[in-house]
């Protein structure tokens, strides 16, 4: 009798153990992405003299890739459903002109311009949706035509010209930055709101970790072990706070950081915790089985690109305010690294698996190799040369693993 | 009194530890036309591909001696070479090309190193097409234009190009209405004239035993025995029961059934083909359901059934559905797998990995797949302790083998991914279950496990519909059969009268029916 349950222990007792492990092993795989990010900071602090590290530099490459975050947040739910958008570029440019022209041309008051723009936005995500999933032609055709057809239209409006300056109101959100209060702690000058930012965060971090465990232990589920919550949070916050002292160092928090803060939370919250974002990855890891499970495919398509169009307007707004003004080769090849930022961060090509927290770390990776390029002199020429190789390695890398683990 | 052509000796075959051929042991005369007869999977497809280097020499043991030399064929070529031409069930045409093209496909006709001459290629192909009877057609056209009849007919045509000797047809009248099947059946006495040997797979024993001359009968991977055609026509039950007669041991658990009243009811469904809309798919079937009752679809694959399952869950499959269905006596329209569900009807496919599952997620998200939005989330947020509270319960509860409801299911073996699947179908709470081949590919003790689960679902007064082309497995677990044929209900059977003759018998009538 008590042998059984010592028996039976010991079976919980290895379950458990081996539970642990693997959780042990995805978080390695997550990290082992953050890990590759820093090392690509730390080469390129060494050649650059730690220029890539300053201040202003920070505060460029939150601005600089802000739209292709954005973008690859989308991108990330194409990508999941073994698809891409080809047109997100043409699009962000489309919607950058026309709220351009509508505040420059026509003196629409801009909150009223940005709220057509993303619904202009959402119908343009509806257009390529109504033939992805009512008329079932292939996303590649629909958004590579939509791609031409936007850039095109995108040259219309603007008659081929760059329409500009747009008012400061509209560049603030490019641009901008969130309430600025400033202190001097000796010689320097520091921005205290992003600093107090930075430790609030922390500190909702590592209260949601613990509820996190807490409710895990209270319903006797798998846990990682204690020290690699404690590392995972200590990296993390290191960095977090490493970026918000930088910018407190410079002007403060940019109103872009803000915004895409927001839409990483909402995007990993879909994916993570929604019937919505299940029935993504359902209808990409096996669309037969989704559709025998009573998903509607058609319909998740259909919101996958509605989705897409959205935020292609939103980054248009950004980009434009940004340069100050739309020009018509804006979002240039945006899809190109909205697209590679999403493999990079580990998303299948044949669909079905890949985080938004990759597709973001997808993207600073390229942000920062431009960024570190572009300091230390390095053309753009070789610059795209670099990002190609990257982008082929970490796909090779990443089928070669997955094809060991099988 | 004639030559052999072919030997085949001591013939073994296994595919990961399952045998699939055990000591087969084959002699084919010259210029006769042969049968192979057996249940599905009994090794007949099997042992034509490896007779036709489907697999190749090395992955089976044994020795095939074909014309007094022992061969050891590496690929379909390297047969083809010899002049054995294997025409599969699924044929092999290129539909967007045209019939000439087809006829020398892999075979061109290229005098100039690579550079195919088009005029000879015509001239060639209209030889070879009129020996199979095609004279008038227009050469050019395109292959998927034309009906099944005339495309096997120039898949012949095609083996015949290739100077044929042993021709090997799989199956080659289960897609041919009637007269198409005369005519295949008459060009393979003519060919039999002309000297060509012939083996052809089939389960229409009636026209089995009018053309071959003798029979092989293969069940269980071992070839039984070998009737010749003397003077008189080999009798169908002969073949039948050589195909049958397995010894039942205990395989099925003991089943106590306890049977309430019909809950769910199926008049006039009739369903057409979504690809060939004129073609009835499923003509006029009627049945019933009780609580608690394991009821049974039999037929040959093909027979319509798994079409019939799929278009009563929801319509996924079929166009232009009529008839009522119904649930309690209510009758139920049904014109989406959500509404299917959403009435607690639950659909397990017949291929797992293909509509089954989705392999690249764990057990977790497998299992809650169809019941996500009624049980494990509210307002569109999941409920993830729930989830992760009753995966883990089903998970003991029908004994998946795992450490872990996190592990990814394309690691599972066969049985346990099924397994998988039938959580994510109980996990839906239906009250009526279509199990379509709930068994297939899976080990005897998985197999056990499965049929365990059936039971207890309708002790629990559930309704279930279970397909299989297992007909011992029917026998051993149903409380009654549809015999299913041609998309028709051919007959149904008491528990009291289960033998496999007996369904064996009214599947042979239904076919013998038109004649």
């Amino acid at each position: 009798m008590s042998n059984i349950t010592v028996e039976q222990k010991k079976l919980t007792i290895n379950n458990i153990t081996v539970e642990q492990k693997k959780l042990t092993m995805n978080n390695l795989k997550q990290y082992g992405m953050m890990l590759a990010l820093f090392l690509i900071y730390a080469i390129f602090a060494l050649l650059s003299d730690g220029k890539n590290a300053a201040p202003m530099n920070i505060n460029n490459l939150v601005m600089q890739n802000s739209y292709v975050v954005i973008l690859s947040l989308g991108m990330l739910l194409c990508c999941l459903t073994a698809n891409v958008d080809l047109s997100v570029g043409s699009v962000v440019a489309f919607c950058g002109a026309a709220a351009a022209i509508m505040v420059i041309d026509y003196h629409i008051a801009i909150p009223v311009t940005f709220a057509i723009v993303l619904v202009m936005g959402v119908l343009v995500g509806m257009w390529q949706g109504f033939f992805i999933a009512v008329l079932k032609v292939p996303p590649f055709i629909v958004t590579l035509a939509n791609m031409l057809v936007f850039r095109g239209l995108t040259m219309v409006i603007l008659n081929g010209q760059t329409k500009g300056p747009l008012p400061q109101g509209f560049t603030q959100v490019g641009a901008g930055y969130l309430p600025q209060v400033f202190i001097h702690i000796g010689s320097t000058k520091v921005e205290l709101l992003a600093l107090v930012a930075g430790i609030l965060v922390s500190i909702v971090l590592i209260g949601l970790e613990m509820r996190f465990r807490r409710n895990k232990i209270k319903h006797s589920f798998a846990v990682t072990p204690i020290w690699q919550s404690i590392v995972k949070l200590t990296v993390v916050i290191a960095v977090l706070n490493f970026i918000t002292l930088k910018l407190a160092l410079y002007m403060g928090l940019p109103l872009v950081l803000l915004i895409m803060f927001i839409l990483i939370l909402i995007y990993s919250f879909i994916t993570n915790n929604t019937v919505a974002g299940r029935q993504v990855y359902a209808v990409g890891g096996n669309v037969h089985a989704a559709r025998l499970s009573g998903i509607n495919t058609d319909k998740v398509m259909f919101w996958v690109y509605t989705n897409m169009g959205f935020l292609a307007g939103l980054a248009g707004i950004v980009l434009a305010a940004r340069n100050a003004s739309a020009t018509p080769k804006a979002g240039d090849s945006f899809e190109m690294d909205a697209i590679a930022a999403c493999y990079i961060g580990g998303a299948a090509v044949q669909g079905g698996s890949g985080t938004i927290s990759g597709a973001v770390i997808g993207a600073l990776i390229m942000g920062i190799l431009n960024n570190g390029m572009s300091l230390i002199g390095w053309s753009v020429d070789i610059q795209r040369v670099v990002k190609g190789l990257v982008l082929l390695a970490a796909v090779t890398f990443d089928l070669y693993n997955k094809r060991k683990s099988s | 009194m004639a030559e052999f052509i072919l030997e085949m000796r001591h013939i073994e075959k296994d595919f990961s530890g399952v045998k699939a051929l055990d000591d087969v042991n084959l002699i084919i005369k010259k210029g006769e036309i042969h049968a192979l007869c057996g249940e599905n999977g009994a090794g007949k497809s099997t042992l034509v591909n490896v007779l036709s280097g489907v697999y190749p020499y090395g992955t089976y043991t044994g020795d095939i001696i074909y014309r007094g030399e022992l061969c050891k064929f590496n690929n379909i070529r390297s047969s083809e070479k010899k002049g054995i031409v294997i025409i599969h069930q699924e044929l092999a045409l290129i539909p967007y090309l045209s019939i000439a093209e087809n006829v020398f496909l892999g075979n061109e006709i290229t005098p100039h190193k690579g550079i195919i001459d088009w005029d000879e290629t015509e001239r060639r192909a209209r030889d070879v097409l009129s020996k199979v009877g095609l004279v008038n057609e227009d050469l050019s056209q395109m292959v998927n234009t034309l009906g099944v009849g005339k495309q096997q007919l120039i898949e012949i045509a095609k083996a015949l190009a290739k100077k044929v000797e042993l021709l090997i047809l799989d199956e080659p009248t289960a897609a041919l209405n009637d007269e198409e099947s005369n005519i295949l059946l008459n060009l393979m006495l003519k060919l039999k004239e002309q000297g060509i040997t012939c083996i052809m797979i089939s389960h229409k024993l009636n026209e089995v035993s009018r053309v071959a001359d003798s029979i092989t009968v293969i069940r269980d991977g071992r070839t039984i025995e070998t009737i010749e055609k003397t003077d008189k026509e080999i009798e169908e039950d002969r073949i039948i029961k050589g195909m049958v007669g397995r010894e039942l041991t205990n395989r099925y658990p003991q089943r106590n059934s306890s049977i309430g009243d019909v809950v769910f009811e199926v008049k006039d469904w009739n369903v057409y083909s979504p690809i060939d809309q004129t073609r009835k798919v499923i003509n006029n079937v009627s049945l019933t359901v009780r609580s608690g009752e394991v009821v049974g679809l039999a037929g040959l694959m093909g027979a319509g059934r798994t079409e019939l399952a799929m278009s009563l869950f929801g319509k996924a499959y079929g166009k232009n559905i009529s008839g009522t269905m119904m649930k309690n006596g209510k009758i139920l329209n049904l014109n989406s797998i959500k509404d299917a569900i959403n009435n607690k009807i639950a659909y397990v496919s017949e291929d797992r990995k293909k509509y089954g599952l989705v392999l690249q997620n764990d057990l977790k998200w497998n299992m809650t797949l169809a019941s996500l939005k009624s049980r494990f989330s509210k307002h569109g947020v999941i409920k993830e302790n729930e989830e992760i509270h009753a995966t883990e319960d089903y998970r003991k509860i029908i004994n998946i083998k795992t450490n872990s409801i996190e592990q990814i299911v394309g690691s599972l073996s066969g049985g346990n991914q099924q397994k998988v699947v039938l959580a994510k179908w109980m996990l839906s709470e239906p009250d009526i279950l279509l199990l379509d081949e709930p068994t297939r590919g899976i080990d005897v003790g998985a197999k056990y496990e499965i049929y365990t689960v059936i039971n207890s679902l309708a002790d629990t007064g559930k309704a279930v519909i279970v397909i299989s082309s297992e007909m011992p497995e029917l026998l051993g677990i149903c409380d009654r059969i549809y015999i299913i044929n041609e998309g028709e209900i051919a007959g149904e059977v008491q528990k009291e009268e289960f033998s496999q003759e007996r369904v064996m018998k009214i599947i042979m009538n239904h076919i013998g029916r038109e004649k």
